[in-house]
């Protein structure tokens, strides 16, 4: 399925997502608000998207992105689910109810950027030891062993 | 090596614990550590087991030892500095992680890659899955305590080595798929070489698996070892031989076509039981189904550039974020990639197969002995710098 099919068909059945729904790069791209995620994810898999691909997050200064990749073998595509949080408060609800992997996918977001899934089964560090101070792939993370490499322009 | 002794791990504590209701029924459990430096993890794992006698009750892979910090390193680089990190993400298939970048980054700068340059990824990404496979294969049968049948496959895979060795001059880590093409053509003879190893690995990979998968012991250890369901290869997110050990009928070549995959004819191959057997049988047959892609793509390959014309030493894409995938030797490896403009990438995210496939194994070692577990965690292949990055 073309991803200009796959918006018509995602219009069809959901029209409020519709003005959420736009094509970057070439791949789908639905932007949803943080509260609605589980539902927006929720709707996507019942629609087809029966795989997680990815979850990751990208720091963004005031806000993180969630960013959810999901796939559908039925209709030969892919689609990305977007959701951003305030830094002060990063918190998300989990999808590991819809989809067992995002176990581990949340608990690496977690471990790097230390955003709090909330209904997450079983939420630690996966990555880094236990004892770890500080979540790395934050933009102000600081850390002694981390040397900026030099313009090379 | 019949299996693992005892002297191989260490049991960290021993305790009673009583079960159910009942005070006089007690259980014994051991907790016993493997590795995370063991020659059966394949690499820097831990993984703790909780055994009732010899059963496992519950294990809990520890990862994490090799973890670099690949995606925070990359945030420093420039988008040609990173392309020698992602060598060191799948160090059994570094060519992939070298593609699966490229391509991400091709989509954010929107550049074009010539055709030749196409089938050249092609044709090394194919060798680079015979040369992984015939890792995993042999690695299995090590496993198992088949030792010859590793010896057979690493006579294969040192013939893809040395033709790497020839395009790029390194064995490990080539450093050979560059944004916007190829980092240098096929030097001469490379073609005739190349097929002259497809010409004779289809009659090795059945001697292979006639040696190891036909033997009655190697059969008997992994028939009915680690069944994972469809349903679960899929809602686990799992890819590559494991989900197609499982008859989960999906491949990136065929279903989501990339580069010019959709030119050349080959089939997937499938497993019924989804157990250790099927798992090692779908890696036999993708190699077979390999040389045919390489053959084809040999044969179409035209004279012409391999780099793309007009590319800047720095590149800097507009801001935006892209995601591109492959196929793999360990099942969709994707890269995520966020430019803020600046020659230096914002962000880069690797979706590694491994990772994901790895997540699956409590689920599959519940219930077997230890022993087995050392061939389920084989029969998932997993390379540790790409699960940690």
């Amino acid at each position: 399925m073309k991803i200009e099919d796959l918006r018509e068909h995602l219009c069809g059945i959901y029209p409020d997502l519709c003005p959420l729904f736009s094509i970057e790069f070439g791949d789908g791209v639905l932007c949803v608000s943080h509260e609605r995620l589980h539902q927006a994810a929720s709707d996507l898999k019942d629609l087809g998207f029966d795989r997680l691909g990815m979850v990751t997050a990208v720091d963004y200064g005031e806000e993180f992105e969630l960013v959810y990749r999901l796939q559908s073998r039925a209709m030969h595509a892919g689609i990305f689910l977007k959701a951003r949080i305030k830094r002060e408060t990063p918190v998300i609800a989990s999808v590991c109810d819809l989809w067992p992997a995002a176990n581990w996918q949340e608990r690496e977001v977690f471990d790097l950027f230390g955003i709090t899934f909330d209904g997450h089964p079983d939420l630690r560090r996966i990555l880094l030891t236990d004892d770890w101070v500080g979540y790395p792939l934050r933009k102000d993370y600081e850390d002694d062993r981390i040397i900026r490499r030099p313009d090379y322009i | 090596m019949t299996q693992t002794s005892t002297s191989d791990v260490t049991p960290d504590t021993a305790e009673t614990q009583p079960t159910g209701t009942e005070p006089t029924e007690t259980v014994m459990e051991t907790v016993v550590n493997i590795g995370p430096s063991h020659p059966s993890t394949h690499g820097v794992c831990r993984v703790v087991v909780h055994l009732d006698g010899e059963v496992i009750t519950h294990c809990e892979p520890i990862i994490g030892h090799l973890h670099r910090g690949i995606e925070k390193m990359a945030e420093n680089r420039t988008y040609l500095q990173v392309v020698p990190l992602t060598d060191r993400l799948d160090y059994v298939g570094s060519m992939y992680a070298n593609w699966a970048y490229c391509r991400a980054v091709e989509r954010l700068a929107g550049i074009r890659v010539p055709e030749r340059a196409e089938y050249i990824r092609v044709i090394v990404c194919e060798l680079q899955r015979i040369a992984s496979h015939m890792m995993g294969i042999g690695s299995t049968g090590a496993d198992t305590g088949a030792f010859t049948a590793f010896m057979y496959t690493f006579a294969q895979r040192e013939k893809v080595v040395e033709l790497f060795e020839l395009l790029c001059g390194a064995r490990l880590t080539y450093n050979y798929v560059r944004p916007g093409g190829v980092s240098r053509d096929l030097p001469d003879g490379w073609v005739e070489q190349c097929r002259a190893f497809t010409a004779q690995h289809p009659s090795a990979m059945l001697e292979i698996d006639d040696l190891l998968l036909g033997n009655v012991i190697a059969r008997a250890r992994l028939k009915g070892v680690g069944v994972l369901t469809q349903v679960d290869a899929v809602a686990w997110g799992t890819s590559g031989p494991i989900a197609r050990g499982s008859g989960v009928d999906w491949d990136l070549r065929r279903d989501d076509p990339y580069s010019v995959y959709p030119r050349f004819d080959f089939s997937v191959p499938l497993g019924d039981n989804g157990d250790s057997y099927d798992r090692a049988r779908v890696r036999v047959w993708e190699c077979v189904e390999s040389c045919r892609i390489i053959n084809q793509a040999l044969d179409q390959l035209e004279p012409g550039s391999v780099q793309a014309e007009g590319l800047p030493r720095l590149l800097a894409p507009r801001p935006g974020d892209a995601y591109d995938h492959i196929e793999s030797a360990r099942g969709s490896l994707g890269v995520y990639l966020v430019s803020d403009g600046s020659p230096r990438l914002y962000r880069m995210k690797v979706r590694s197969p491994a990772f994901c496939n790895l997540a699956v194994l409590p689920l599959l070692a519940k219930g077997h002995t230890l022993s087995d577990l050392v061939v389920i965690l084989g029969s998932l292949d997993p390379v540790f710098g790409e699960v940690d990055r």
